[in-house]
């Protein structure tokens, strides 16, 4: 049965290619249909992989399997000395895709570029309402307004962009997807016959894909671009087919009717490995998941009971009870796989007595605490609920009495801010750009009260360090001070740090090249197959 | 005739107008700010907070914006997705086939099978034949779909290699949308194959989606072959010596069909509802799918749109039930 069916899609794939029966096809089972194809307003991993990874390019990129930044359709830039004006030299010849709705006349020049941001900063741009509720959601959450003063042409291979203030990320940014370049050409094509919603359903970039169609919710095809400026890649034919349960997925990719997947469920792992016509890579993704102790609120504005409730839980337990193989204890904010990560920190060691003798000099006795967790599996933390349980237990060994506290996804986050909120707050974080500043300053910063820093914690000392480690550039000096930041976080332990999780990508064996991303994006550019 | 379609239309206007409110308020009712939902893991800041409120007119009174909405339904205006921006109608009108596709497919095998089976447990009333079939629509009836639906998916698609995993069709066929019907879509492109293909793509979706009504119809076919077996024309026409088939296919299977085509128009209401479930489960690009998605990401509009749509759909079908009840039944038509 199997041979019919192969011989049956053999005979229909000939019949449909018309004789060129040899082209490299590559099927990737996502895990949820894209919003639309525009990448600057979308901050979903499947949006991105749909439209920015395949379709557009960045003025940077970040390397294959690394956060570092390396040039894109830049090919060189300056950063002045006081770290306030970034020039870009723009690589000569890049083309834009040539579709069925869209035929450029011209190479990508300081125009697109500029366009790419105006239309997300200024108000007065024909293009920041083109669609209705649009909402430029990385722009804002990157500070992008607070940072650029002005992007200006130098000539048509050159672009200036001016800061307000120095700002180190600002260059890993640009790699992110919301930055993505698109054809001002092709928005001034539809701006002319009023079709102006083609541009996030029939997209234009300059990416190793082109688009070539979207069955709603189903089925999204690309073909790779012949006159791709780093040369036609591998595939020549990119399927993406939604598949939105992860069991599902999993028999798909057994099934040989998918060739790489996202997002395996956690029980089918070991499924999925042992199958030998399967390789199953993994990496520790670019996350943390944490719990805040809010720092006003005593008893926890004392450090001592803050390091007294770390001690009691056991984190191994929990990370292996939560996580289930999946991820491993932290002891710094920022993973391992980043930059700057200081290996010598040591971690609160799982220490009831100690705990209990830390909570006596300080006086704390039959502690009540609110425990939050959260109603969703998150990345970095795929079952808040049952690591509160485990802490509430590890709590009740020392005398602390703990009271789970949960509400509705986007309602706990907003309660969860509260300057005055009580109690130790479960949350967590996933990297935008690898940089360091995108974790510290993000989280802890003493701006961030109210917004992201659920522990309400203003340090001087942790501030100056991360402050000034955003406007200084070179590497190395910037690692000091992150060095430093993290030594202060664990001495000071504003929030737990709880675990890493892993990251899985199941494909089969006939697929090559793939890299895992730390910032979990899936690309396909450098990826071939085997027959 | 006429009279009498007309007032089941007069009673569709409250109905639609008790269904918008319903849907209106539901989705509100529902735990969850719209706007966060749809902001990415840096939130939005209260400046930016307002303004988006006031872009989608949540900063109005809620009488307001229900007034606002049912307006803009009345001038055909279904609003717009606040997921993918684009118009709710667009999306549903896209969707819906298949959708319409699968449902139908279920509903044949569910009366192909369920009839027949019905009337032969009537028939042999009490035999292993009637325990049997009986036992198997209670265990049909009782089973969580998405249960099911994956244990087929693994035996028949995993293990025996029999059907395609999920999806309407091979990955292979690209062809133009003229329906949306896969099935019709192929025969228009004169591609065989792919009409194949999405036949072997239907078979394990419809059957899952049609398990609860085939069970229903079954056991309802039963029923009402029994009480029409027991009744004096029946007595009378076997003892004029008629052919056993014949009082069985023609005097009394068309009495006893009136219940079961109303309880067939109940099931496509509630094909709807259980499309849901099945549509996940294989990767069906239909409305089912749709619906759970806008509500995860608190896509107030077109949850609201879509619910209406599909309310105004299933009130349609009703509608056509009611009437063929109307004509099978001539009593029905006087009252």
């Amino acid at each position: 049965m199997k041979l019919m069916r192969t011989l049956l899609a053999a005979t229909a794939l000939v019949a449909v290619m018309g004789g060129s029966a040899y082209a490299k096809q590559l099927v990737f089972c996502s895990e949820a249909s894209p919003a639309h194809f525009d990448p600057g307003p979308t901050t979903g991993g499947n949006d991105f992989d749909a439209s920015s990874r395949t379709i557009y390019d960045r003025l940077v990129e970040f390397e294959h399997g690394g956060t570092a930044v390396v040039p894109g359709l830049a090919e060189s830039w300056e950063i002045s000395a006081d770290g306030l004006e970034y020039t870009f030299k723009l690589r000569p010849g890049v083309k834009f895709h040539t579709t069925s709705y869209f035929t450029p006349t011209r190479d990508l020049n300081a125009d697109d570029v500029i366009f790419s941001f105006e239309r997300q900063w200024k108000q007065d741009n024909p293009w920041y309402q083109y669609l209705e509720g649009l909402s430029w959601d990385y722009f804002q959450g990157m500070d992008m307004p607070k940072f650029l003063k002005s992007i200006e042409k130098v000539d048509d291979l050159t672009v200036k962009i001016t800061l307000n203030e120095p700002n180190a990320p600002m260059l890993a940014n640009l790699g992110m997807d919301f930055a993505s370049i698109v054809s001002k050409e092709y928005a001034d094509q539809l701006a002319a016959s009023g079709n102006l919603a083609d541009f996030a359903n029939k997209p234009v970039g300059t990416g190793a894909f082109t688009f070539v169609d979207y069955q709603t919710d189903a089925v999204i095809r690309y073909a790779a671009f012949a006159d791709y400026w780093r040369g036609k890649v591998a595939l020549d034919d990119l399927i993406f087919a939604i598949t939105t349960d992860p069991a599902v997925r999993a028999q798909k990719l057994k099934a040989g009717e998918c060739d790489i997947m996202s997002y395996p469920a956690p029980a089918d792992i070991e499924g999925l490995k042992a199958d030998t016509n399967l390789t199953v890579l993994e990496q520790e993704g670019l996350n943390i998941g944490y719990m805040s102790y809010n720092t006003t609120v005593a008893p926890m504005d004392n450090v001592n009971v803050r390091k007294a409730l770390s001690m009691a839980i056991n984190k191994q337990a929990l990370v292996d009870a939560v996580y289930q193989g999946a991820g491993q204890p932290a002891k710094n904010l920022i993973p391992p796989t980043m930059w700057s990560y200081d290996d010598k920190i040591v971690d609160t060691p799982f220490d009831p007595e100690g705990a209990k003798k830390l909570l006596d000099e300080a006086g704390v006795s039959g502690l009540t605490l609110d425990l939050w967790a959260m109603p969703v599996s998150r990345p970095y933390n795929p079952n808040a609920q049952r690591a509160a349980e485990m802490i509430q237990a590890d709590w009740a060994a020392v005398g602390v009495t703990a009271n789970i506290v949960t509400y509705e996804w986007t309602e706990y986050r907003e309660r969860g801010k509260a300057k005055d909120r009580p109690g130790a707050f479960q949350i967590g974080w996933t990297g935008d750009n690898g940089d360091p500043d995108n974790f510290f300053a993000t989280l802890f910063s003493c701006s961030a009260i109210g917004v992201s820093n659920y522990s309400s914690w203003c340090n001087e000392d942790f501030e100056k360090a991360i402050q000034d480690a955003k406007k200084v550039s070179d590497p190395a000096e910037r690692t000091v001070l992150y060095t430093k930041a993290q030594e202060i976080f664990k001495a000071e332990e504003p929030a737990l740090t709880m675990a890493h999780s892993k990251v899985f990508m199941p494909m089969s064996k006939r697929v090559v090249g793939y890299t895992m991303d730390p910032l979990g994006i899936h690309r396909f550019d450098n990826v071939d197959v085997t027959e | 005739m006429l009279r009498f379609i007309l007032q089941k239309l007069a009673l569709i206007v409250p109905t639609i107008i008790g269904i918008t409110i319903a849907s209106f308020a539901f989705i509100r009712l529902l735990p969850g700010d719209p706007i966060l939902a749809m902001a990415g893991q840096h939130g939005v800041t209260p400046e930016r907070y307002e303004i988006l409120k006031e872009q989608f007119g949540f900063n109005l009174p809620i009488w307001q914006q229900y007034f606002n909405y049912v307006a803009g339904i009345l001038q055909g205006n279904f609003g717009v997705s606040l997921a993918t921006k684009r118009p709710v109608i667009d999306e549903f009108l896209t969707l819906f086939p298949a959708t319409v596709e699968l449902a139908l497919f279920a509903m044949l095998i569910a009366v192909a099978l369920g009839i027949p089976a019905g009337i032969f447990a009537a028939i042999k009333r009490g035999s292993w034949f009637d325990q049997i079939t009986m036992g198997v629509a209670l265990t049909g009836y009782s089973m969580p779909i998405f249960w099911w639906g994956l244990l087929l998916i693994i035996f028949f698609s995993g293990y025996l290699g029999w059907t395609p995993v999920s999806g309407r069709i091979s990955l292979s066929f690209f062809f133009p949308r003229v329906t949306g019907f896969m099935l019709i879509d192929s025969l228009i492109a004169g591609k065989p194959d792919a009409f194949i293909s999405a036949l072997r793509h239907l078979i394990l979706p419809a059957v899952v989606l049609g398990t609860i009504p085939l069970a229903v119809i079954a056991r309802q076919t039963r029923s009402a072959m029994l009480e029409v077996l027991g009744e004096d024309y029946v007595r009378t026409a076997r003892a004029k010596g008629l052919e056993p088939n014949r009082v069985v296919g023609v005097h009394a299977f068309r009495n006893a069909l009136i219940p079961v085509v109303t309880t067939i128009g109940l099931q496509i209401g509630l094909l709807m509802a259980g499309a849901i479930l099945t549509e996940t489960i294989f990767s069906w690009p239909g409305i089912g799918k749709w619906m759970i998605d806008s509500i995860s990401k608190r896509d107030y509009v077109s949850v609201q749109s879509g619910l209406l749509l599909i309310a105004l759909i299933v009130m349609a079908v009703n509608l056509i039930v009611d009437i063929l009840y109307a004509v099978i039944n001539p009593r029905i038509r006087v009252q």
